[in-house]
């Protein structure tokens, strides 16, 4: 997966694309597919069909998303609240898509390509990306994430599927355990990612801004948190930047 | 008919539109944006802020067994699991094999 580096130009499309695919035994893609082994056990109880279990995680491929449409749908709310109470959650593919993107695509990527792409990024693909794609040739990125997102996608619907009747006879407390890994990989993968400084003002922004507003407006907490300390990540950056700048023009 | 496929009616609505039309507008919005420009490094933000959000709140407000879990031992085993990742060169394989063996022994330690 690292191995790739930008100067060897003479792979053809179909290679990146296996190289891609190959994400799938890293230790991110891992970790996915074990909490979907928790998501699958969850759909179970709350009666959703097998069927339908596989449609929703290949349909939205989020997992928040699919917890909260799970929830929504057991409580017995209209069509109209659970698509509002997903759509609330899922605001934030916008920005999470819109950084991707710049960085996917050359002048001749066509838009159609990219909105099908679109549709395999949530979080731990964005993670991937974020880490691994200035390590391919620009000319090949949209494809060697397509190998490894359709791979993902595919991998962990087949997880659902599979697992949807077995995990039921787990012990509770390995779920809880499992379900553990999923944050304390962000929380590493994203800090050794960052090699911006906005990135890592922002990281710290956002996990004392989640929990806290978590208790103040719990409705839109993931949002308020996200956009607001963004916003400040960014003016602190902007103004670290300017008094580089100053400093230096001083000089 | 209907009554038997209603509930795929209804994550194809409520579920994968409600989804998939933010990830489009990501698309359009970042197709706009230059690598290194102003308006990429604040939307980079935003995106991170929000993802360490959604972690953040999976550690301190977690679903199903954990949520019976004390919070000092979830917050604690995430926190020092961080500060010896910070300290032995950022491995991401030591941020994660140490929070999580902190919070076995502390499930154990406590009687869980």
């Amino acid at each position: 997966m690292m191995d790739a580096m930008p100067e060897h130009d003479d792979r053809n499309a179909l290679s990146w694309f296996f190289t891609g695919m190959r994400g799938l035994l890293s230790l991110p893609a891992l970790i996915l597919l074990t909490s979907i082994v928790g998501f699958s056990a969850f759909a179970l109880e709350s009666g959703l069909t097998r069927a339908e279990a596989v449609f929703m995680s290949l349909g939205i491929w989020a997992l928040p998303a699919q917890v909260i449409l799970v929830g929504s749908m057991a409580s017995g709310a209209n069509i109209a609240a659970c698509f509002l109470a997903v759509t609330l959650s899922s605001i934030r593919m916008m920005p999470m898509v819109a950084s991707v993107i710049p960085e996917m695509r050359t002048r001749r990527t066509p838009i159609w390509l990219l909105l099908i792409l679109s549709h395999f990024i949530a979080i731990t693909s964005w993670v991937f990306a974020i880490t691994t794609l200035r390590n391919v040739p620009r000319e090949y990125r949209a494809t060697y994430f397509a190998g490894f997102g359709v791979t993902l996608t595919l991998t962990g619907t087949l997880v659902v599927g599979v697992f949807y009747d077995i995990v039921s006879g787990f012990p509770p407390v390995v779920a809880g355990i499992l379900f553990f890994l999923t944050p304390v990989y962000f929380n590493a993968s994203i800090w050794a990612s960052a090699h911006q400084p906005v990135v890592k003002i922002a990281f710290v922004m956002g996990m004392i801004l989640g929990p806290t507003l978590a208790l103040v407006t719990p409705q839109f907490d993931v949002l308020c948190a996200g956009v607001g300390g963004g916003t400040v990540a960014y003016l602190i950056d902007r103004a670290r930047r300017k008094r580089k700048h100053a400093g230096q023009e001083a000089r | 008919m209907i009554a038997e496929y209603w509930t795929f009616i209804v994550i194809a609505v409520a579920g994968f539109l409600a989804t998939d039309i933010w990830r489009w507008l990501g698309v359009f919005t970042g197709n706009r944006l230059n690598e290194d420009s102003e308006a990429l490094y604040w939307v980079r933000a935003v995106a991170t802020s929000l993802v360490m959000a959604v972690t953040a709140k999976l550690i301190v407000f977690p679903n199903g067994t954990l949520a019976g879990t004390p919070l000092w031992l979830r917050v604690g085993a995430a926190g020092i699991g961080f500060a010896v990742f910070l300290a032995t060169g950022r491995k991401v394989g030591i941020g994660v094999a140490v929070p999580m063996a902190l919070l076995v022994a502390g499930l154990w330690w406590v009687g869980f």
